[in-house]
């Protein structure tokens, strides 16, 4: 009895230590992971035809967007023999479980996608050249499929094969709060950075919060510095990077200067005093009660802001550092894949077509989605109600489209540049814990060592 | 000693009476252990299975995984033990892990310390409706889903929370901050969190303790003329020995183990401020897809843990034999 506890415990470690060696020789016989699956079928024909076969879709999207769901809801409606099984996650849960759904035998036939390079590597995406040409996507503007191509093993993105495409196609800028713009003085929208940077201080001084940006699990500071980061340089070099070009880097003169603005706008207290603490639904909380000028978020907020501050918002691109410059601003389609293993990959793919050609499809991505439903640029616009900030971010959407002025978002570079690099030094920065000069060192830094892997 | 026994033929003439008394027991009771013995095994034998395949399983692959470079998809590269370089050289790993320890003053000490003094209290009030309801509040925050205190907690550390409505009250306004979005206040107020849920717990445990001490023994101290104090010294702490221990045992891994209310409060920031292992294992694992850095982490962690646990598992159960 005295020593049964001791004795029991070497007993037990007798037996685990042998159970545990002959686990491990087991298993170490075999590496993990298996041969990539097969993306059986890339090649072989596709068909334009739905058919009149019952079929249900595995449809898998991002929660807190009624788009997907409008969309589907529609389509069955139009198609009764097509029903749609929809699984809903946050976004970042989807980018952890994309690879391991869609490898599973049970993938999903349409997926909300994260980044894609890395599911193009495991042959995870079905390839959609094939679709192109049987539904003539090559009419859409280039610049519309750009951001989904990506060249042979997935390496380079903004070239090569198509792998997805946009159910709505996004833009960002700047929301502002019109009671507050009379008050600072504001008559128009900031022509130039000078001229919003003298609003911001105007704000200041009248003790209205400059900006409303929360910076807590994902980095939302982000938005402004790749605003401001777009207009200090060659846009096409930040896209270079996001594209994972060769030679491409983060390390650039105009991303050191964003930084450094971004760093001055903290300790000037443009951003709220606990940005850090601030996640994305209470920003969009604090803006709505009035609590700030300006917001940068994208069009997808603006059915929401257009019904609980109605007549109160406005929108404009963020302008660049001289006047009538061209506008450039982060810009990405909310990118919808077809499954490598999908059971019904030419429905999926007829429903991705519908949603870009359909009058009544379109209408829902703006009025729903708030976004540009992309599609052939000869098909008309659904009209919106004058007045509305939707109307005024589908006319920046427009303008964006003629001025080739798209960006992808940085945080889409590489899986996990967000958490591991931009998110962590952005809080650090705006906290006066990290130097512009340490921040982009720090973000290229952790985008070599992701590439390298 | 027991095979000797066992040789000797039953009921032998030879037999000196002291033996006598022994000799029909013994063995019988050496047969029907042995029997026993196999028969426990066999009704254990499904929660065993149940064990090896849930916990032991994944505990080999996750060794297997630790020593390969791989994204949790594709082929997998061996690169020995590179993993486990890389986890004890990594700066930020070293920080990671780092904070685990410093939450453990959190979670294990500051509790066990402000139980006892509860206990104390407590104790006194156990009998009667009042005791039920000091217990039943204490022991809440065990009951909560640790996700659900800490989306509470993140509003009462918020700007505008509470903690900060309260100070502003009583004219301390000027140390009012973002608790939890502040690099200096995020860990300790993540700790403070720690604290509150454990504290039940720990509160319940030390009074149980306290139940079972022999009342004889305070009146002896007593009338030796100890006071209260003496009385805690004396008495109380070293009957708790073997509570304390379970009591540090389970925060302790609460401690390094911790994810839920680190992931709800603060997600691991500002900067790597606040994460903690378990929150970067599931990060390096499903968000960086790196399931062999992920799992030389976890290993390292679990001989973390288990180099705690052992050493107080020991201490506070050799004093009581």
């Amino acid at each position: 009895m005295p020593d049964s506890p001791i004795r029991f415990t070497r007993r037990r470690l007798a037996l685990l230590v042998p159970a545990l060696t002959a686990g491990l020789v087991m298993t170490a016989c075999s590496a993990p992971g298996s041969d990539q699956p097969s993306s059986a079928g890339s090649d072989a024909p596709v068909s334009t035809e739905l058919g009149t076969a019952p079929i249900t879709l595995e449809l898998y999207a991002e929660t807190g967007f009624p788009l997907v769901k409008a969309l589907a809801d529609e389509f069955t409606k139009q198609h009764p023999n097509v029903k749609f099984n929809i699984r809903e996650d946050q976004f970042t849960v989807i980018t952890e479980n994309a690879p391991r759904a869609l490898a599973s035998d049970n993938a999903p036939d349409i997926i909300r996608l994260p980044t894609m390079v890395d599911l193009v590597k495991d042959d995870l995406l079905k390839n959609l050249d094939p679709y192109v040409t049987a539904y003539g996507w090559d009419r859409f503007p280039a610049s519309q499929l750009v951001q989904l191509r990506l060249a042979d093993g997935g390496a380079v993105r903004g070239s090569g094969s198509l792998y997805g495409l946009g159910l709505g196609y996004s833009v960002t800028g700047v929301f502002y709060n019109k009671t507050l713009a009379r008050q600072v003085g504001m008559a128009k929208p900031p022509a130039t950075i000078a001229e919003f940077e003298e609003l911001l201080a105007k704000a200041k001084a009248a003790k209205v919060q400059p900006i409303v940006q929360f910076n807590k699990n994902t980095a939302g500071i982000n938005f402004p510095h790749q605003a401001l980061q777009n207009q200090f340089g060659d846009p096409t070099r930040v896209a270079d990077w996001i594209f994972q070009k060769p030679g491409a880097t983060f390390d650039t003169p105009a991303a050191l200067k964003a930084t450094q603005t971004i760093q001055r706008w903290a300790q000037a207290g443009y951003f709220p005093k606990d940005a850090n603490a601030l996640d994305y639904a209470s920003m969009v909380g604090e803006f709505q009660k009035g609590n700030g000028l300006f917001m940068f978020n994208g069009d997808w907020e603006s059915g929401n802001l257009d019904k609980n501050m109605a007549g109160n918002v406005g929108f404009f691109l963020f302008p660049g550092e001289s006047a009538g410059g061209k506008h450039v601003a982060m810009s990405a389609p909310n990118t919808f894949g077809v499954g490598a293993r999908a059971k019904n990959p030419d429905a999926a793919a007829f429903f991705l077509n519908w949603t870009h050609t359909d009058p009544k499809a379109r209408e829902i991505s703006v009025t729903v989605g708030g976004s540009h439903p992309g599609g052939p640029s000869d098909l008309p616009l659904p009209s919106v109600a004058e007045g509305t900030v939707l109307s005024e971010t589908l006319k920046a959407s427009q303008q964006l489209g003629a001025e080739n002025g798209a960006v992808d978002f940085t945080a889409n570079a590489t899986g996990g540049i967000f958490s591991a690099a931009i998110t962590p030094e952005m809080q650090k920065l705006v906290a006066g814990q990290q130097t512009p000069e340490g921040y982009v060192k720090a973000v290229q830094a952790e985008y070599e060592k992701e590439l390298s892997r | 000693m027991t095979s000797a026994v066992g040789s000797t033929p039953a009921g032998a003439p030879t037999r000196a009476g002291g033996e006598d008394r022994q000799a029909p027991v013994r063995p019988h009771r050496k047969r029907w252990g042995r029997t026993a013995g196999w028969l426990g095994w066999l009704w254990v034998l499904p929660a065993l299975l149940m064990y090896g395949f849930f916990v032991l399983r994944p505990l080999v692959t996750t060794m297997q995984y630790s020593l390969y470079r791989w994204n949790g998809i594709g082929r997998a590269e061996w690169v020995g033990l590179d993993n486990y370089l890389t986890v004890i050289t990594d700066s930020d790993l070293l920080k990671i892990i780092s904070n685990a320890f410093i939450l453990i003053i959190f979670f294990s000490f500051v509790p066990v310390c402000l139980g006892l003094l509860v206990a104390s209290l407590v104790r006194r009030l156990s009998a009667g409706p009042f005791g039920t309801v000091v217990r039943t509040v204490l022991f809440l925050p065990q009951v909560i889903p640790l996700v659900a205190a800490g989306i509470a907690w993140t509003w009462l550390l918020s700007t505008d929370g509470l903690v900060n409505q309260v100070l502003r009250a009583v004219g301390l306004g000027g140390i009012t901050r973002a608790w939890l979005g502040e690099f200096d206040t995020a860990l300790p107020s993540v700790g403070v969190i720690g604290t509150w849920v454990m504290l039940g717990l720990c509160t319940i445990l030390l009074v149980t303790g306290m139940s079972k001490i022999d009342p004889a023994l305070y009146e002896a101290a007593r009338i030796d003329g100890a006071g209260p104090v003496r009385e805690f010294f004396a008495v109380t702490l070293p009957s708790l020995r073997q509570e304390i221990g379970v009591c540090l045992t389970v925060t302790i891994i609460a401690a390094l183990a911790s994810f839920d209310i680190v992931y709800i409060s603060t997600s691991g920031g500002p900067g790597i401020q606040t994460t903690v292992p378990g929150l970067e294992i599931y990060r390096l694992a499903f968000s960086q897809r790196q399931v062999g850095l992920a799992s030389a982490l976890a290993v390292v962690l679990m001989v973390l843990v288990l180099a705690c646990v052992l050493p107080i598992q020991r201490l506070t159960r050799e004093e009581k034999v």
